[in-house]
């Protein structure tokens, strides 16, 4: 316990101070200073979560690392801050993956090397934020600040139809965050002017359709982040367009705050409008699974179908959480890290064949095996890992989804599985499609293998698929007691009768 | 001596057109085309008003000249700010005006005047000094607005500026001859003892206060008195535009509290619902209108109108927790609006105006660090945390639920996303967008510092908001303890 009782601060305001730092390296002549600064603040924001793990006590529910000060009194905010099993493991994703967004982009970013590095800095403090925040107001802070920085790396460094996709981004989610600000407002009056989410859990909220509203509100907020269908057509245009470390930070972060809305609000706030509209939830869910996957298997673009992969794993995600068991709701947690993982190192994968040919179109490759055999081999990796394969970390999490989603209703669990028809296919298709065969053109015919940098960052996230394929044990020990809180939360209906 | 004590409260006021006869004499002696001298005196003047105004500062509420004058916490703060403000108008609009010949003694007269009528408006206590401030007030702005005489667009404005502003001081008074009829006072505490205990006749005091409530809209500029808005937002020189885009709002809302709150209490339940009908419509045509501006200061002008729509839902929804965001809500909206005026004129050079949207375009290139303070200052507008400019909108927002006002509240809440999208607008054109020009941009030391502070205060304010809300909620809270 080095910084002891602020440890959860200085996990959230190291990564910023680091990128106000970086941005303070100024224009392009220091972009070597600032990548180098940067790195550092990134692994060093890595370290200091590690002690949240290490020091963590898996016997209670409680929130730990709890630091709680006033900031605006006025109206009873806190600056609260405390984990569980659930967000310590997001916490601790997300610094980890703040290192491999620096590494990756060290080279590929030429102009405006400080603004680049400094905003993935920043947004890795605020993400950390919203993971450890337990007062609403301060939630909703760094939900709403993240979303700044993110403008402005889809906006600056992206594709060609950047601007598009950056507004309809901020959009998007703003449209969401604003209706869950009201949801919070009308929660403070109703908790008697508390605004912390520990207190909301237990707020009385007698009626039904009260109930069902506020969960709207916050399904909006959340459906949106996550994305659930037919709120999802943001994330394709956004992670076409983005730079690669903006796409990884999207998929392997961004998403995953969504789902961790509805399990830090919606459920346990609205315990019976989330049993009431369990069906709705599973329904959209199902659709994300089935039928994303087979907009997916159509996709020409790359990124766009491991964007439409996303939406349909983050189905699973949803469908785990609404099926309200054990089971499905641990395998839902374990598919969203290893969704950061795989999702996260697909996106690599493609911006390692961007960086050299400047396509993202499958046509536009073949026979990459070839001239990139290291290449090759850790793309199969990711690529079986993403097509659920057992021993890899994409297995687990779907199983165990499905395990409980048997215990639902059978037919739920049958369209469920049917994703591991589509995921393989489309997946592998396109790994065939991008990888085999003869050499396509004179772009792949002058692909070079990728360098020690790139080597360094794939296998990080090999490991961490294969540890997590073959032992998933210490992360669903980690979380086990926080998970069953939230059973117990959500079976204590808070309508009478 | 006793009667010069007696007059304490007032100091402030007094002091301030002392000077301005001073400054306006020794004006007429200095021939330098700068006028360093006149404009230290003002920045002086303004200095020593707000020692004035905390050295006379005392706990709880003194009358003064038959009723006619209040001091109270809440005329001591809105003053401060307005001091302020002016000030930092001053400093922005120095090196724009002096590059454009308009930095004359008139002006600087001109704006001491309309600060006094501001000053006057806050602690009026009676219809009769409610009108004499804000008459002061408005000839002052008609007189700026056209100081620019060879622009056809400056003289336009200022013309129509005039005769709108004129029938809405006819409305005003009008209400005003209504309410005094109806209850036989003109002052504001009495006003209130008349209807809640002698009961007048209740026609006559809506009637009134139909035609007060259309006065104060027009002032405010909210839908559907707003049509002048863009026009003299668009056609006065930038610096008058800053002026009354900023202080004047804080003076605004002074007023409103003074009649609605303090005289018309009891009628509350018919204002809030004509407040409702304008802020609604004020957030929905404002923001929808801005999206199809080019030009900086138009869109501007439909935000303005928004932000307005925006501090009513505060006041209508008629508790002192309401009152008291409101007030917050006009104190950071005029901080917003005087560092967004500040950058156009910052941009623009002799003979060139930067008002127009592409001006902005590539401004990252150019200079990281103002599109970074821009970018914080469009941000706060769009009230996207941690700005201040949430907090604003989380506090006004807060009162109305609290008041069961929900649809209103989402309603609210689906406009300033609406508004989100032209501010994201200008973030887009300075970040995503290449420069037209490469020129230099000729930065004076004085207005560029004000700018980082302005820029920065949004997110330090932002950061720590509890302190100024509540200074803002106290003041009103001590106001209406009677």
């Amino acid at each position: 316990m080095i910084f002891g009782y602020h440890l959860l601060s200085v996990v959230i305001w190291l990564p910023i101070v680091f990128g106000l730092l970086v941005l303070a390296t100024g224009n392009d002549r220091n972009a070597k200073l600032a990548r180098t600064i940067a790195l550092v603040g990134a692994i060093l924001g890595f370290l200091v979560t590690i002690p949240l793990v290490t020091g963590f006590d898996r016997m209670t529910s409680a929130m730990q690392f709890v630091v709680y000060r006033d900031w605006i009194v006025r109206f009873n905010i806190h600056y609260h801050l405390g984990v569980d099993g659930i967000s310590v493991l997001f916490i601790l994703l997300n610094s980890f993956f703040t290192p491999l967004v620096v590494i990756a982009g060290w080279k590929v970013i030429e102009k405006r090397v400080a603004q680049y590095m400094a905003a993935f800095l920043i947004m890795s403090g605020l993400v950390n934020g919203v993971f450890a925040a337990l007062d609403a107001m301060l939630f909703y802070v760094f939900w709403e600040a993240m979303l700044i920085p993110m403008f402005i790396i889809i906006g600056v460094w992206g594709g060609p139809n950047r601007v598009y996709a950056a507004v309809k981004f901020f959009l998007y989610t703003l449209l969401g965050s604003l209706l869950m600000l009201v949801a919070l407002l009308y929660l403070y009056q109703q908790s008697g002017g508390s605004f912390s989410i520990i207190d909301f859990h237990h707020t009385a909220l007698p009626s039904l359709s009260i109930q069902v509203m506020l969960f709207f509100a916050f399904f909006m907020a959340f459906s949106v982040k996550v994305p659930m269908f037919p709120v999802h057509t943001w994330l394709p245009d956004a992670h076409v367009e983005a730079p690669t470390g903006g796409s990884v930070v999207l998929a392997a972060i961004m998403l995953k705050v969504g789902a961790y809305g509805f399990i830090r609000f919606s459920m346990p706030i609205l315990p019976d409008a989330s049993h009431y509209l369990a069906p709705m939830m599973i329904a959209l869910s199902l659709i994300a699974v089935v039928y994303i996957g087979l907009v997916a298997l159509t996709q020409a673009d790359m990124k766009k179908l491991v964007a439409y992969s996303s939406i349909s794993h983050m189905g699973f995600v949803t469908l785990g959480f609404f099926i309200f068991n054990a089971y499905g709701m641990e395998g839902a947690l374990l598919q969203m890290i290893s969704h950061g993982f795989v999702a996260g190192a697909l996106f690599l994968c493609i911006g390692v064949l961007y960086d050299r040919v400047h396509s993202r179109q499958i046509v536009d490759y073949g026979g990459v095996a070839n001239k990139m055999p290291v290449f090759a081999a850790f793309f199969m990796l990711f690529a079986m890992a993403n097509s659920g394969l057992p021993g890899t970390s994409g297995f687990v999490g779907e199983f165990m989804v499905i395990m409980g989603a048997v215990k639902a209703n059978f037919w739920y669990a049958f369209a469920a599985a049917s994703t591991l028809i589509f995921g393989a296919a489309y997946t592998l298709w396109m790994y065939k499609r991008v990888i085999f065969g003869a050499v396509a053109n004179d772009h792949v015919a002058h692909l070079h293998d990728i360098g020690a940098r790139e080597i360094l960052v794939f296998v990080v996230l090999a490991v961490s698929v294969l540890v997590m394929g073959l032992y998933p044990l210490p992360f669903a020990d980690i979380m086990h007691t926080s998970v069953n809180d939230l059973l117990v939360h959500l079976a204590t209906p808070k309508v009478l009768n | 001596m006793t009667l010069l004590s007696s007059l304490s409260p007032a100091y402030a006021e007094i002091f301030l057109l002392v000077m301005l006869s001073v400054i306006l004499i020794v004006d007429l002696f200095i021939v330098s085309y700068t006028k360093t001298l006149t404009y230290l005196m003002v920045q002086l003047t303004l200095l020593g008003c707000s020692l004035i105004t905390v050295a006379t500062h005392q706990n709880g509420i003194a009358h003064l000249f038959n009723h006619m004058f209040v001091d109270d916490l809440m005329s001591d703060v809105l003053k401060l700010l307005t001091y302020l403000s002016v000030s930092m108008m001053l400093v922005y609009s120095r090196s724009y005006l002096l590059a454009r010949g308009l930095f004359t003694g008139e002006f600087l007269g001109l704006v001491l005047f309309a600060t006094l009528g501001m000053m006057v408006m806050i602690s009026a206590c009676n219809f009769l000094s409610l009108y004499l401030g804000l008459e002061l007030l408005a000839l002052s702005l008609y007189a700026m607005v056209a100081l620019q005489r060879d622009s056809a667009t400056s003289t336009e404005a200022a013309m129509k500026y005039f005769i709108l502003g004129a029938m809405a001081s006819g409305f005003l008074l009008y209400g005003m001859s209504m309410l005094y009829g109806a209850t036989g006072s003109l002052d504001v505490n009495h006003i209130a003892q008349v209807i809640l205990h002698g009961a007048p006749n209740k026609e006559l005091l809506v009637f009134g206060l139909a035609f007060i409530v259309a006065g104060l809209a027009f002032k405010l500029g909210a839908v559907p008195f707003h049509m002048w808005v863009p026009d003299v937002y668009h056609g006065a020189p930038t610096a008058m535009t800053m002026f009354i885009g900023s202080a004047p709002k804080l003076a605004a809302f002074a007023f409103v509290m003074r009649i609605l709150v303090e005289a018309l209490q009891p009628l509350m339940i018919h204002w809030s619902g004509m407040l409702t009908i304008l802020a609604v419509l004020s957030m929905a045509v404002g923001n929808i209108t801005a999206i199809a501006q080019t030009n900086l200061k138009r869109m501007l002008a439909y935000s303005t109108i928004a932000h307005m729509g925006f501090m009513l839902v505060g006041i209508l929804s008629g508790t002192i927790e309401g009152y008291g965001s409101s007030m917050f809500y006009a104190v950071v909206y005029v901080l917003m609006s005087l560092g967004g005026f500040g950058m156009i004129m910052l941009l623009s050079r002799e003979g060139f105006e930067a008002d127009n949207l592409n001006d902005f375009k590539g401004l990252n290139q150019r200079s990281p660090w103002l599109a970074f303070m821009m970018l914080l200052l469009m941000f706060s507008m769009a009230g996207v945390p941690p700005t201040v400019g949430f907090y604003a909108k989380f506090s006004v927002l807060n009162a109305a639920v609290q008041t069961g006002h929900i649809t209103l509240v989402v309603m609210a809440v689906l406009f300033s996303l609406v508004g989100a999208f032209y501010y994201l607008r200008i973030v887009k054109l300075m970040y995503f967008d290449a420069p037209e020009s490469h020129e230099k941009i000729n930065l004076q030391p004085d207005s560029s510092l004000l700018i980082s502070i302005n820029g920065l205060a949004v997110l330090a304010l932002g950061i720590l908001p509890g302190t100024l809300m509540s200074v803002c909620a106290v003041s009103v809270q001590q106001s209406l303890l009677h």
